[in-house]
């Protein structure tokens, strides 16, 4: 019954709406079977241009209150270095463009409002003007190399190679997860691993066979230290995905068959920026930031910066894969048996036991 | 800078045309017709049909987005299974809806319903030409576009939903079916109905080229062609080179999906099952995609560059500022659109190295856009302007143009994209400089050239209170995405609540559905404006804007070849308004100089003698300072 309620209501306006048009349209075209073109623009023409002129000047003051009074609300904290600076790169290039951009549309508001038709009057023939052409031709390229350089700079440094000395982490997307692989409490070296291996216990394809991966561990955080380089080893075992850590302006697609890895340094432990935003349930998150199908959304993995210590402390409590999963050590070939269960850390009496068998 | 054009006798069967007009059946005038202004008018009608659909859709996601706690049941009626038991859109539904709003909208309304419009219908009007290089093929371009419709619309309604894996459809997601339900059939589709819409640009394309380059008029030396045609024909280049590398890539994704090959596959783990596919790179889909992808950018923003070029320069009785600067302009942005695709991929893993050369290239196409925003600009400086729907639509367009383009200088910027690749920044960016930019080069298109299209006026107030509507609208929708980007907000979430860093912004959200739905409502006032007039509306003038251009010419309905009698000479560029001197404020390109001594220029008196042999074949030689 609302329904048809509505629907008639709807109906009914549509048509008054229609009868309006159909008498404003009659009374115009009475108007203009007397006058001429030129007459024609009328008293809407002035509205137009004022519009334009009151449109810019809402829009302009809105955006510079917005910018300013909801600053916190859209600033997001940076926690990396690289951040700091591609923060600051950023908001050098707003400083630019905003200037620009407001110098721009207040010209051509201004334009519009005063230059609009009157009766008599006749625009100026101003085809060309070759140096104000060659002026905005240069100055906006002068600017731009400017912009373009400091950025070439700074690209180029995150994009370089890590240290020998970074901390290396694998982190593996799948729909819709991420985990975390680190090169464990031994030989601190990632072992080898093929996607053929992969299986609903070997989630990382882990390749036995090496003796790097005897010692690696699995994490469903990722963990960094604070002030020490981080470099991400990023992989993907299906679809595309993107790892993104807002907070340390890190991103970087995962890619099945092409691993690919970003270095960065985290500069605030999760304690402090706790601290810093007054909020205890304060936590890092990476999310994924390319689509990757139905719950792209909520492929999300908590991040912790720990300080390097505690980061040390962390790592020795976590238990190697291989020890959790002590059925796969039938796929380390024998003879390195004995040492994967050693750098893997099972207790000394069983090591004895299995290497006899 | 001095041009020589040679004019050599255009085909003589042209006087035929005087002496009958074609008198089809309804089948051969209205659908199966050769006639460039049907065949526009085709394009333009499929377009709005898409631009209703495409809109629609965004609508439906943007619910989600701005009221996530609604309940959509109501929504069953239409979308019936999409909407789960508990009332919530279905999220692989939700990903479906923004991948078919992005491909409907790029390719169905601003490639096909923009460019195939104007060009079929502007390039013989504008150029003095009976009708296109080839009727025939033009027909057929406009068929495959309608084939590929079909095949997406019907991709609309299987079950199994559309294609889902966003308008770029990167593989390995498209691929799979096992990815998502959208990557079996709906894909399929997908790629099938993109080939069809391939080979009807192709089609358009060559023929628009054919024809400029051949069929001018005689006096219509290419520095005296109107803008827009001169858009029109760099946007076919840039299409004829970069849509079959599209087709390469659609070709090579089929193979991967239905033929077992690797290229674009390799070391995929999926729904429990290693596949035996090596050796392939997602990468270089991208790569293939891009390619077309960022000159698709240009092909849809430069048609609507020249026709709000003529609009302005029309509406302001004055000269568009630096005509060749904006021709120069439009050229080194179509040749840079083919080597800054790479842009797009800053964080896709290639080689950092190749992501500096892009961003410098990339940051290069900043300075002729800028020009071009300068010269609008300087058009208006002492211009006496009318504001008819077209001309506030055109300022609409350079006005987002600008708000959209200058935040390409921080995405362009490799260092800075890192953080806003991917988030709401990028979607604000390119719905402002693309998407309503070349909506609005649209509508300010139709409503110029609706008197020539259909003989009839539209309405002007309506029209003012639409583009009102619609230019803050637009503005209330996009630019406070901006800030829902900086806050790094990703795009493509069906919702942000799993995250606490994307905790808020419920309220500009809210904002930014309410506008869409109000402006998309406005787009309502349009269509009754553009179907009410198309019948009822006041006979226009055959010249209604005091108009320049060669379409101002014909009459008032022009009939199948344009102009009875001969097809009139061109004597002078387009862009003579308000000349010092003369009586009126604009001399129509047909009139000669000697009739016009009282405002020629100094060169342009050297140019009478040449005017009174009036011979075919005539050299012209223009000499310009």
């Amino acid at each position: 019954m609302t329904n048809l309620i509505i629907g008639l209501g709807v109906v009914l306006i549509l048509i008054i709406l229609y009868l309006i048009f159909r008498v404003s349209n009659l009374v115009s075209l009475a108007k203009t079977r007397t006058t001429t073109t030129d007459e024609r623009v009328d008293s809407s023409n002035r509205a137009n241009g004022a519009l334009f002129l009151i449109f810019t000047i809402v829009a302009l003051v809105s955006f510079f209150w917005y910018s300013f009074a909801h600053f916190d609300d859209y600033n997001l904290p940076v926690a990396s270095e690289h951040g700091a600076w591609t923060d600051t790169l950023f908001w050098i290039t707003m400083g630019v463009t905003v200037v620009a951009f407001t110098i721009i549309s207040v010209v051509m508001a201004v334009f519009v409002y005063k230059f609009q038709h009157q009766k008599g009057r006749k625009a100026r023939f101003y085809p060309d003007n070759h140096y104000l052409e060659l002026a905005w031709t240069i100055i906006p390229a002068i600017v731009l190399t400017v912009l373009i350089f400091t950025g070439l700079r700074a690209w180029n440094e995150i994009t370089a190679p890590a240290s020998e000395e970074a901390e290396v982490i694998e982190v593996i997307a799948q729909q819709f997860a991420w985990t975390a692989r680190y090169p464990g409490n031994n030989d601190n070296k990632l072992g080898a691993y093929n996607y053929k291996l992969i299986d609903a216990v070997n989630e990382f394809g882990l390749d036995l066979t090496d003796k790097n991966s005897f010692d690696d561990f699995k994490s469903l955080e990722l963990h960094v230290p604070k002030g020490k380089e981080v470099l991400l080893k990023i992989r993907s075992k299906d679809v595309l995905h993107s790892l993104y850590i807002p907070h340390f302006r890190v991103k970087m697609d995962a890619v099945p068959g092409m691993p690919t890895q970003f270095k960065f340094v985290a500069t605030k432990t999760t304690e402090q920026m706790r601290d810093e935003l007054n909020n205890p349930n304060f936590n890092y998150e990476l999310a994924c930031a390319e689509v990757c199908g139905q719950a792209h959304f909520s492929m999300r993995m908590v991040v912790v910066v720990d300080e390097p210590a505690a980061y040390e402390r962390w790592k020795q409590g976590q238990e190697a894969w291989l020890k959790q999963n002590p059925d796969y050590l039938k796929k380390v070939p024998a003879a390195l048996r004995e040492a994967a269960m050693i750098s893997a850390g099972f207790e000394k009496e069983l090591v004895g036991g299995v290497a006899g068998n | 800078m001095a041009t020589t054009d040679i004019h050599v006798q255009q085909g003589v069967h042209h006087d035929d045309h005087e002496h009958h007009e074609h008198h089809g059946n309804f089948w051969t005038t209205y659908i199966f017709s050769e006639d460039h202004k049907v065949i526009g008018k085709q394009f333009l009608l499929t377009g709005m049909f898409w631009a209703v659909i495409g809109g629609l859709l965004s609508i439906i996601f943007r619910l989600q987005l701005g009221f996530p706690n609604a309940n959509l049941e109501w929504l069953r009626p239409l979308l019936g299974g999409w909407i789960t038991d508990q009332g919530k859109l279905d999220p692989e539904f939700y990903l479906a809806l923004v991948t078919m709003h992005g491909t409907i909208m790029v390719f169905f309304v601003l490639t096909a319903g923009l460019s195939g419009t104007f060009a079929n219908f502007l390039i013989p009007l504008q150029i003095g030409a009976r009708d296109m290089a080839s009727g025939f093929m033009n027909m057929l371009s406009y068929w495959f576009f309608f084939l590929a419709s079909v095949v997406m619309f019907v991709s609309l309604f299987i079950s199994t939903g559309p294609a889902s894996g966003g308008w770029t459809v990167y593989p390995p997601l498209s691929a799979l079916p096992q990815a998502m339900s959208g990557s079996g059939l709906g894909m399929t589709l997908w790629l099938v109905s993109m080939a069809l819409f391939i080979v009807s640009t192709l089609l358009g394309g060559i023929n628009y080229i054919v024809t400029i380059v051949n069929l001018r008029t005689h006096g219509m030396s290419f520095t005296r062609m109107p803008l827009t045609i001169w858009a029109i024909l760099f946007t076919a280049i840039v299409g004829l080179l970069s849509f079959p590398v599209l087709f390469a890539a659609a070709l090579l994704l089929i193979f991967d999906r239905s033929f077992g090959t690797s290229f674009f596959l390799s070391d995929i783990y999926i729904a429990g099952q290693a596949l035996p596919n090596s050796g392939g790179s997602p990468v270089l889909f991208q790569h293939l995609f891009w390619f077309l992808g960022h000159p698709e950018v240009y092909i849809v923003i430069l048609p609507a560059l020249g026709i709000t070029s003529e609009i302005i320069a029309t509406n302001s009785r004055k000269p568009i500022f630096g005509y060749k600067a904006m021709i120069g302009s439009m050229l080194f942005i179509a040749i840079l659109s083919f080597v800054v695709w790479a842009h797009h991929m800053f964080v896709t893993g290639m080689n950092p190295f190749l992501g500096s050369i892009f961003m410098l290239l990339t940051l290069i196409i900043a300075v002729p856009s800028a020009v071009k925003i300068f010269n609008y600009v300087t058009t208006l400086w002492q211009g006496n302007l009318r504001f008819t729907p077209g001309m506030l639509f055109s300022i609409g367009m350079v006005s987002f143009f600008l708000t959209g383009g200058i935040t390409g200088i921080f995405l362009g910027n490799s260092a800075i994209d890192i953080q806003l690749h991917d988030t709401y920044f990028v979607v604000a960016h390119f719905h402002l400089v693309m998407g309503s930019a070349a909506f609005f080069g649209m509508l300010a298109g139709i409503y110029h050239w609706f008197p020539k299209m259909f003989g009839r006026m539209m309405n002007a107030k309506l029209g003012y209170i639409h583009f009102w509507i619609t230019f803050i609208g637009v503005y209330l929708v996009f630019f406070p995405m901006h800030y829902i980007g900086v806050a790094g907000f990703p795009r493509r979430y069906y919702s942000w609540t799993n995250f606490q860093t994307f905790d808020g912004f419920f309220d500009l959200n809210m904002l930014v559905s309410i506008a869409a739905i109000c402006t998309f409502s406005a787009q309502f006032l349009f269509l009754f404006n553009f179907f009410y007039s198309m019948f009822r509306g006041p006979k226009a003038p055959s010249n209604p804007w005091n108009s320049n251009t060669l379409e101002w010419t014909t009459p008032r309905v022009p009939g199948h070849g344009n102009w009875p009698g001969e097809i009139p000479s061109v004597y002078r560029w387009p862009y003579d308004y308000s000349k010092p001197g003369a009586k009126d404020d604009f001399i129509p390109q047909t009139v000669p100089f000697s009739e016009t001594p009282e405002s020629n220029l100094p060169h342009e008196n050297d140019l009478i003698k040449l005017e009174s042999t009036g011979t075919q074949g005539a050299v012209v030689v223009e000499k310009k300072d």
